[in-house]
């Protein structure tokens, strides 16, 4: 199984394990609802204990979001959110904070459209660690492969609750960083619980890492039992994603410091579950 | 040398095509290939599709000799191969019902699809309820508005419809839904795609499914003349009714295919759907093809008189023979495909979709190049009943010029 003995994330996931911790991976839209506001919510998130940040650059069409995502993918866009402002957003983030583990995470035509080579040279740069595509599966990912290892950067593929055993082991050979476990059929999105295969599933995954990788769990994620309950089946780390966006999104009227607070508490609430 | 019928080869034409699909869906397409890989040479199957493109939907069409427009034009001869005559008033049938059989066989019981102007959400109405399945059709609420009639009759035929608010809310925002939709449902769902798009089996499938169409030419032709066609015709927006057209004559080298895409208001104005002529490599719903996107692969708001040509992506097998220069792609812009619905009507007595007036109006500028003896077939993807409101509003600019 490959590994990548420089990168932040697997650094990251070393010490909480050291610390008998659990992850909290949180994703952000890059440059929503605007690039400054932006930048002060990474640093609201990482200040309430973020372990991994996750920045999404908008696309046209993201199959794979729900709703929440959707609409900000959409709005980002209207607004000129470009390929390059995430970037530099996560140039600034990388400049505060030196050890934060940083992701993309993105559909594969933005890389495309570069050339990916270039466009992940562009962000490892930048000072990213690695790379989430959603529509990017194993089977075509040869030349993605090879760059992310070149480059060092961690290729994140992601496993869902119907993937057979068979190709879970060929996804956790070729994922450094973590592995992405869609904890749902369906879209990113909250929701009110989880089903029984959720569970097993990630129980199962789990056990075929033989704790060689790290498991993340995502979609649905929102509140500090669901970060326990995934926690207690094995999972190393948990994405909040759509849950934070909607905090966002529920600021209209409030200013941007109470906005900062709202997110440092949520993300310590959701970061004490992963202390105990 | 590899004959271009073998296409695709794991998955691929060349180096287009491919699977790029959440995982959820992994499970589903290989599921689907591995059914139809059973089925593909299956005589049952194969005589249960016969059974209902013959006596449902009214296969073979004809093949005409256009001799009025013949006349016309002045050189090559013009057939016209009549999918508009086909039940559901396109070609769209001949796939909808191939793939309602297949998801019967798979066991699966509802059908989902996207439309865009509603010619294969009312062909999945249709199949699936002669078939008895249960049919939900996504379509864009811009599309809607446009096409109403579509909507009524896709309500009437029993299928469910759901108007999509998201992106741009045509098209391309209908297949997203959509796959939203199987992600979140892929146990018991299965996805009817319309065209010669999406992930890897889907183009091969569709293709399969309307190759009937260059199938049947293939024989009709023989009525006329002895050698092949020299020029095949067809319109292309995701390319289904040209590679059905196509597909049998690939690797005759003798005929000329051409493809004829949507110009719009004109390639310059930025207003078309022109993306093998203006677009550039891509990947998006789950094939790596040519797309219509802006530098930052941000995908493009296309612009058709037809909405049936209405979509930013285009078939990978498509690309694949335009990098080989197998086939040539062209446009034809809004007017001149009107100009060639009222010729068409006039002269024939056809009223055809403005989709196929694409391809007939390119049809006459290049007979007007050839020998009298050489012949030219163009297919008639459908038929032009869905289009007479919005000619009678062009109609009226039109003619105040």
């Amino acid at each position: 199984m490959s590994y990548l003995q420089n990168n932040r994330i697997e650094k990251k996931f070393y010490q909480l394990k050291a610390k008998k911790q659990k992850g909290l991976i949180c994703y952000i839209m890059g440059g929503y609802p605007n690039p400054i506001a932006c930048e002060r919510i990474i640093s609201s998130i990482v200040d309430g204990g973020a372990d991994i940040i996750e920045i999404g650059i908008p696309f046209s069409d993201p199959i794979a979001d729900g709703p929440v995502i959707q609409e900000a993918s959409f709005r980002a866009l209207q607004k000129g959110v470009t390929p390059q402002i995430c970037l530099n957003l996560i140039r600034k983030t990388r400049k505060r904070y030196p050890d934060l583990p940083i992701v993309i995470m993105t559909y594969s035509n933005i890389l495309q459209k570069n050339g990916f080579r270039q466009f992940m040279e562009m962000a490892k740069e930048a000072g990213t660690d690695g790379f989430i595509l959603p529509d990017m599966t194993i089977d075509e990912s040869k030349k993605y492969l090879e760059y992310s290892k070149n480059l060092e950067l961690a290729s994140i593929f992601l496993v869902a609750p119907n993937t057979s055993n068979l190709r879970i082991k060929k996804t956790l050979a070729v994922s450094t960083g973590f592995v992405y476990v869609v904890s749902v059929f369906g879209t990113t999105g909250m929701r009110n619980s989880f089903n029984k295969y959720t569970l097993t599933a990630i129980k199962n995954i789990k056990k075929l890492s033989s704790n060689k990788k790290n498991i993340s769990v995502g979609f649905g994620i929102s509140t500090p039992d669901h970060v326990k309950l995934m926690s207690n089946y094995g999972a190393d780390a948990v994405i909040v994603g759509s849950a934070i966006i909607k905090k966002i999104n529920g600021n209209k009227d409030g200013s941007i410091i109470q906005l900062q607070n709202n997110l440092r508490n949520y993300v310590k609430s959701l970061k004490a579950a992963c202390t105990n | 040398m590899t004959k271009l019928r073998e296409f695709p080869i794991e998955g691929k034409y060349g180096k287009y095509g491919g699977k790029y699909i959440p995982e959820t869906l992994v499970p589903a397409i290989n599921e689907l290939e591995e059914a139809y890989e059973k089925i593909r040479n299956d005589s049952d199957f194969k005589k249960e599709l016969d059974y209902y493109l013959q006596n449902y939907a009214g296969r073979p069409t004809p093949l005409f000799f256009a001799k009025n427009l013949t006349d016309y034009v002045g050189g090559a001869r013009i057939f016209l191969k009549r999918e508009d005559l086909l039940h559901g008033g396109a070609h769209k049938t001949n796939n909808c019902l191939g793939q309602c059989l297949l998801a019967k066989r798979m066991g699966k019981k509802r059908i989902i699809a996207e439309t865009g102007a509603g010619q294969h959400g009312v062909g999945t109405a249709m199949a699936a309820a002669v078939l008895g399945l249960k049919a939900e059709i996504y379509m864009g609420s811009i599309d809607i508005e446009r096409q109403k009639l579509n909507l009524f009759r896709m309500e009437l035929l029993g299928a469910k419809v759901h108007s999509v608010d998201s992106g741009t809310k045509t098209l391309k925002d209908a297949i997203n839904e959509a796959l939203r939709d199987w992600i979140t449902n892929v146990k018991d769902t299965y996805y009817l795609i319309g065209s010669v798009v999406g992930p890897h089996p889907y183009p091969m499938i569709v293709r399969d499914f309307q190759s009937v169409i260059g199938e049947e030419i293939k024989y009709q032709i023989k009525n006329f003349t002895k050698r092949s066609p020299h020029a095949l015709i067809c319109c292309v927006g995701g390319g289904s009714n040209a590679m059905g057209t196509f597909f049998p004559f690939l690797d005759e080298k003798d005929v000329s295919l051409y493809g004829v895409e949507a110009g719009g208001l004109g390639v310059r104005t930025g207003k078309h759907s022109a993306t093998l002529k203006e677009g550039s490599e891509g990947i998006l719903h789950g094939m790596r093809t040519y797309l219509l996107q802006d530098e930052f692969g941000q995908i493009n708001d296309t612009h058709s008189i037809s909405a049936g040509l209405d979509y930013p992506g285009v078939g990978p097998q498509h690309v694949q023979l335009k990098d080989m220069e197998r086939a040539e792609y062209v446009t034809c812009n809004d007017n001149e495909a009107l100009d060639a619905f009222f010729k068409l009507s006039k002269l024939e007595g056809i009223i055809a979709a403005l989709e196929s007036c694409h391809a007939v109006s390119f049809a006459m500028k290049l007979a007007r190049k050839m020998k009298r003896d050489e012949n030219i077939i163009v297919t008639l993807s459908g038929r032009g009943d869905k289009d007479i409101d919005q000619v009678m509003k062009y109609r009226k600019k039109y003619i105040g010029r």
